[in-house]
Order: C-alpha cells, then sequence, then structure tokens
C-alpha cells in the first residue's frame, strides 16, 4: 500500500505488512522527511528563543514518549517520571566527571542505569494495578527526589553537579545551534525507535496487556514481564530525555524534577492522545507552548490601558501553573482522546468535505 | 535512650495520626461511594484553612459563626465539584480519574497561592495556649483539642454509617451501585453527600491544624502524607484508614526520633512512610485491611 500516494476511502489492506507502516502512504513519509530537513535548516531563519523552545520540545518529547508507551500502550500508571527523568540528568553527569567517559557515551549508560532504577520501582507493578500502582510510583517519586537532595557523590546534593556539552570528534556541541542538531537527531531516532518498537512482538504484547490483561494473559503472553519490560522501556526514555536535558543546561540541580514535572509529563500524553505516538509530540508542543503564549498574552494586556493589573501580572506564575491544571481537566472532560483524536476528525472532515463519512 | 524523649514523640505521633486517620476516612468514603480516587484531598483541607481564615480575620467573624460557614460553603463545593467535574468522569478508565483529580489539585493550588499568597498566616488564639500535665508528659492545649475533634468526627462517622438511612443509603452504594440504584437509592444523591461530607470534613481537619501550625500551603502535603495510611490500611476500608493513619503518625515520629539519635540520614520523618509504602505493596499488594481484587472470567 506504500505504493499509493493516497488512501483510499475504507480498509483495503490485504497483508500484514501493510497494516503495520509506519507511514500509511507515499506521500506521509515524503512529508515527514520534508519536514525534517526544512528543521534541519532551523537554526538559519529562526532566532536562540525558538531553538530553545525546540530543543526544550526534543527532550520533553523523548521522556513523554517513554510514559505514553508505559501509560497509552501498556495501560500502567506512573507518577513518578519526572524523577526517573531527573535520575537519568544525574547519572549522566556523574559517570562523565567521576568516571570520565565521553559523554555521547554517558546518555546511553545513564538511560540504562534509569531503566534499571525504574524496574526496582516497577516490581510492584508486576502485581498491582491502577490505583495501587499510582500510588507505589509516587513513592518512588519522593524516594527519588529525597536521594538526589541527600546523596552528595552522587547529585553534589544540594548544591547541584555540572556536566559537560556534549562533544565529537574534537567539536563541542555547546551552542544552542549546534545543540539544535543534537536534539533533532536525538528526537528523529527516539521516535522511530519508539514506532518500530510498537510494530514489534513486545510492542503488540504491550497492547494486549493494555486491552485485556486476563485474554493476554490466557494467550500466553507473560503478564510480570511485559509490565516490568514497559516500566523499564519507560524509564529507558526518561533517562535518555535526562541527560540530554543535563548536558544542554550544563548543570542540574535537585530542586527540579518534582511531582509537578511527573505531572506536567501525564499531561503531555493525555493532552496529545493516549496511546500515539504522533500524539505524544503534539501534547509537549502544546504544553511548552501553553505557557510562552500566556507570557505573551499578559504583556500584550500590559501594553492596553485596561489591561493593566497588577494582580494578573504579579500572579503570572500562578496563573500559569492554574491553566496547566485547568487544560488537564477540560481535556479529560471533552477530548479524552486528546489532540491526536480531534486532529484525524479535522483531517477525515476536509477529505470527505461534502460527504459526512 | 532517651525514653521520655520517645514517648513524647508517640504521643505526638497518635496525635497527628488521628488527623492523618481522618483524612483518609474521608478518601476512603469518596473511593468507595464513587469508584473515584481523590488526589485533591489535600487541598480540601487548604481550601478549608483559607476560607476559615478569611471570614475571621477580613469579616472579622466570631470563630463558630466563621467554622460553620466554612463548613456550609466547603459542602457546597464539593457537590458543585462533583457535578461539574467528576460525574462526567464516571466510567472513565483509572487513569484518566486520577489525572482529574491531579489536574483539580494543581489548580486549586495555584489558586490558593494567587489569592492568600505563600506566606503562612497564623489564626486568632481560640484556645488556651498553655500545656497540660498527662502522666508526666506536656501536650499543649490545641493538641488536646484536636485529638478531642478527631475523635467526634470518627464518632459521628461511625453513628452515620451504622444508624442513619442516609448511611445506610451510602453503604448500599459503595455495595454495588446497580443493585442499590435498582432498590430505589439515588446513587446521583448519594455522590453529591460523599464529596460534601469528604469536603466539611477535611475542610475541618485543615482548620484544626490551621489552628495549632498556621495556614499555609504546606497544608496540601497532608493530601499526600494520606496515601501511605490508606495504603497501609487497605484502600475500601474505613477503619483500616484509621489505623493506617495512627501507625503512619507513629512511624514518622520513631523514624525521625532514630535518625536524629543513631542514623543521621536526615529528612527521615518525610520519607520514611513512603519506604513503608513501597514495602508493603511489594508483599502484601492490597493493604494490610482492603479487599483482594478477584476476578471471574
Amino acid at each position: 500500500m506504500s505504493s499509493l500516494s493516497m488512501r483510499p476511502c475504507g480498509d483495503f489492506r490485504t497483508s500484514y505488512k501493510q497494516d503495520n507502516t509506519i507511514f500509511e502512504t507515499k506521500t506521509i513519509r515524503r512529508m515527514a522527511i520534508l519536514g525534517i530537513a526544512i528543521l534541519c535548516g532551523a537554526p538559519l531563519y529562526f532566532d536562540a528563543y525558538y531553538l530553545t523552545l525546540f530543543i526544550q520540545i526534543s527532550y520533553l518529547g523523548i521522556a513523554a514518549l517513554g510514559l505514553n508507551i508505559l501509560v497509552g500502550y501498556t495501560g500502567q500508571i506512573s507518577l513518578g517520571h519526572g524523577a526517573f527523568f531527573g535520575f537519568g540528568a544525574f547519572a549522566s553527569a556523574w559517570l562523565n566527571i567521576s568516571f570520565g567517559i565521553p559523554v555521547i557515551l554517558c546518555i546511553p549508560i545513564a538511560g540504562f542505569m534509569t531503566m534499571g532504577v525504574g524496574m526496582i520501582f516497577g516490581l510492584p507493578a508486576s502485581r498491582i494495578k491502577g490505583l495501587y500502582l499510582a500510588i507505589a510510583t509516587l513513592a518512588a517519586q519522593f524516594i527519588l527526589e529525597d536521594f538526589f537532595a541527600r546523596a552528595d557523590w552522587f547529585s553534589g546534593g544540594s548544591a547541584g553537579s555540572s556536566a559537560d556539552p556534549i562533544s565529537m570528534f574534537g567539536f563541542a556541541f555547546d551552542t544552542d545551534e549546534s545543540f539544535f542538531y543534537v536534539a533533532l537527531f536525538a528526537l528523529v531516532f527516539m521516535y522511530i525507535w519508539g514506532c518500530n518498537l510498537m510494530r514489534s512482538r513486545e510492542g503488540r504484547a504491550f497492547i494486549a496487556v493494555r486491552d485485556h490483561y486476563l485474554s493476554a494473559e490466557i494467550m500466553g503472553i507473560k503478564l510480570n514481564k511485559y509490565r516490568l519490560l514497559s516500566f523499564g522501556v519507560s524509564s529507558f526514555y526518561a533517562g535518555i530525555g535526562g541527560a540530554l536535558y543535563a548536558h544542554y543546561l550544563g548543570y542540574v540541580s535537585a530542586e527540579g524534577f518534582t511531582l509537578f514535572m511527573s505531572v506536567q509529563f501525564l499531561a503531555m500524553i493525555i493532552i496529545g492522545g493516549l496511546g500515539s505516538i504522533k500524539g505524544t509530540l503534539m501534547g509537549v508542543v502544546f504544553m511548552v507552548f501553553l505557557p510562552e503564549v500566556l507570557t505573551s498574552g499578559v504583556d500584550l494586556m500590559k501594553e492596553t490601558e485596561w489591561g493593566n493589573i497588577p494582580m494578573v501580572i504579579d500572579g503570572l506564575s500562578y496563573i500559569k501553573e492554574m491553566a496547566i491544571g485547568l487544560v488537564i481537566i477540560l481535556f479529560l472532560i471533552f477530548e479524552p482522546d486528546g489532540m491526536a483524536h480531534r486532529w484525524a476528525q479535522i483531517k477525515n472532515y476536509w477529505k470527505f468535505y461534502p460527504f459526512s463519512y | 535512650m532517651n525514653f521520655e524523649l520517645l514517648i513524647q514523640l508517640i504521643i505526638n505521633g497518635l496525635i497527628v495520626g488521628l488527623l492523618y486517620g481522618v483524612v483518609g476516612m474521608c478518601f476512603v468514603l469518596v473511593y468507595k461511594s464513587t469508584q473515584i480516587v481523590n488526589f485533591a484531598q489535600g487541598e480540601f483541607l487548604l481550601i478549608g484553612a483559607w476560607v476559615c481564615w478569611a471570614f475571621l480575620i477580613y469579616f472579622e467573624l466570631p470563630f463558630f459563626i466563621g467554622f460553620l460557614l466554612t463548613l456550609a460553603f466547603m459542602a457546597l463545593f464539593g457537590i458543585l465539584l462533583q457535578m461539574i467535574v467528576l460525574r462526567p468522569m464516571i466510567g472513565e478508565p483509572i487513569i484518566s480519574v486520577i489525572m482529574v483529580t491531579i489536574g483539580l489539585s494543581i489548580f486549586f493550588q495555584a489558586l490558593m497561592k494567587w489569592i492568600f499568597g505563600v506566606s503562612p498566616q497564623s489564626y486568632p488564639q481560640v484556645f488556651d495556649n498553655q500545656s497540660i500535665q498527662i502522666f508526666g508528659l506536656n501536650i499543649e492545649m490545641a493538641y488536646l483539642m484536636s485529638t478531642v475533634i478527631a475523635l467526634i468526627i470518627m464518632v459521628a462517622f461511625y453513628l452515620f454509617f451504622k444508624h442513619s438511612k442516609y448511611g445506610l443509603a451510602m453503604r448500599a452504594t459503595a455495595f454495588d451501585q446497580q443493585i442499590a440504584q435498582s432498590l430505589g437509592i439515588s446513587v446521583k444523591q448519594v455522590f453529591a453527600m460523599s464529596w460534601a461530607i469528604a469536603a466539611t470534613v477535611s475542610a475541618t481537619a485543615g482548620v484544626v491544624i490551621g489552628m495549632v501550625n498556621g495556614v499555609s500551603n504546606s497544608l496540601a502535603i497532608m493530601g499526600i502524607k494520606v496515601f501511605p495510611a490508606v495504603i497501609l490500611g487497605g484502600l475500601d476500608s474505613i477503619v483500616g484508614a484509621i489505623v493506617g493513619g495512627l501507625i503512619i503518625g507513629v512511624l514518622e515520629n520513631v523514624a525521625e526520633f532514630f535518625d536524629s539519635q543513631y542514623l543521621h540520614i536526615g529528612n527521615m520523618y518525610d520519607i520514611a512512610p513512603f519506604y513503608v509504602l513501597l514495602i508493603i505493596l511489594w508483599f502484601k499488594p492490597y493493604g494490610l485491611f482492603g479487599t483482594k481484587d478477584i476476578e471471574r472470567i
């Protein structure tokens, strides 16, 4: 089917391979490649502010994809993703400083270390689900947060720890422009990997566990194994995202990785769409731009004569937090399937325009 | 070993634990009757404490009138919250329900910070500040009052569920919503009522803690501390919530004691409950008193 450039109306796929492609038509694949090519030139026509936002989208996006694999595809829940993200950041900086391992290797190793930690905390996950699991991961969040603040040898304690920029062949990726390419490469790589994982045996097992875990078990899928594996994969993604974050900022402090961050990750995947890889990215973009839009909105309001309300201007940081809470609630009530679903609806509307189907 | 200090800490732990028990009870009540996990429980305490504070300071009402108005406000607030936000969530998967209450918690916490600021405020003096001696131990009057109030709430809960028509309706709904509805119980009303009760009782706990320690945003932490307590007791057992609350309250203080005397790790007061929680979930996934989830095919 990938030889077609337009998708026919209805389901005409005849082989398993067609059912499984990442890009449904040639056009979509070309558009994706074109989009990445355009993004490659982004440092030429965007200023540093937008590059910063993009880099933010990329490391948060990688971590959020991990959470979506756990929550959206396997049907587990984690309230400790922010702490795993932080663990990846500290682990990478620690490996680099203490053992002198080159940064480019530190990042994957930190990913695997985070995977190990995630699986330890995910151990109860093989036996419990739903609410009990949510609370077990909540405990993981607090225990790890406490560990960051205390383990001087690992995280530098309350002072935080510094991280060197990524360097390869004597070239340091220490500016926004150069790091942009690292971020773009990591994002594309991890997303393609995520897409492929979901097409594999393991990915199908995850989905089966989510849809009906009893049926899955009867069909011979080992529940414990796949739940634990899903935790591992999710933490691995969080660790990679965290490590990129550490080497981008050059400094990691223990304060950032709070429960609020974990909730933000959850908000991203809910807004984007649970169980949708494309949706994850949409949700991340939404959540990164939300505070920026609010800030510029308040700035615009300040200009006008009636809008100069000191309470709003001083309370901007609270308004941002409230907006995040409100967005989560509104999406869950009015669009529980997220932006990916809405996007598909809009696309269908245009495609079929005069007819309703 | 400093026995006197240890006993003093255990007493403090029991007093705080009773309050955890009260908040845990509200949590279990909502979970049992509506199947909703309320991550915004701590915000109920926070809102109740701030609203009461505002009545007392801004409107200069006498304590009891202000307190009753707060309770009325919270009952209304709980019902509205249930109607507007949580009714559409009936039948949604558990992650959506958890996330909606987390969203509520973030929203209200930020709103309270915005309205009332971040610095802690103290209540006007209601109780005498003197401490009394019981068996040679110092107990502050405020703590004693909080214990009495917590015990009154617990007895009221017991009487309500055991002997009143509405309590019976709520227990029936908790047992099976469909059967309850077919027997003529208004499940909608029961849902609204359980949120109203949870909000008012939590607000009472919030006001009590506010009077002892002053009111600030750290009150919302109670909503998180309550999780180890309810998991320990099992999620769907009200007695379990109280026992769990007491255990967690004592555990915190004992952990703090051993830490300061021998281990010197630091911060045990806040973290020890979560270690215990994790260990319990490893070995007894449904808590000490919780019903095991058995599924038939």
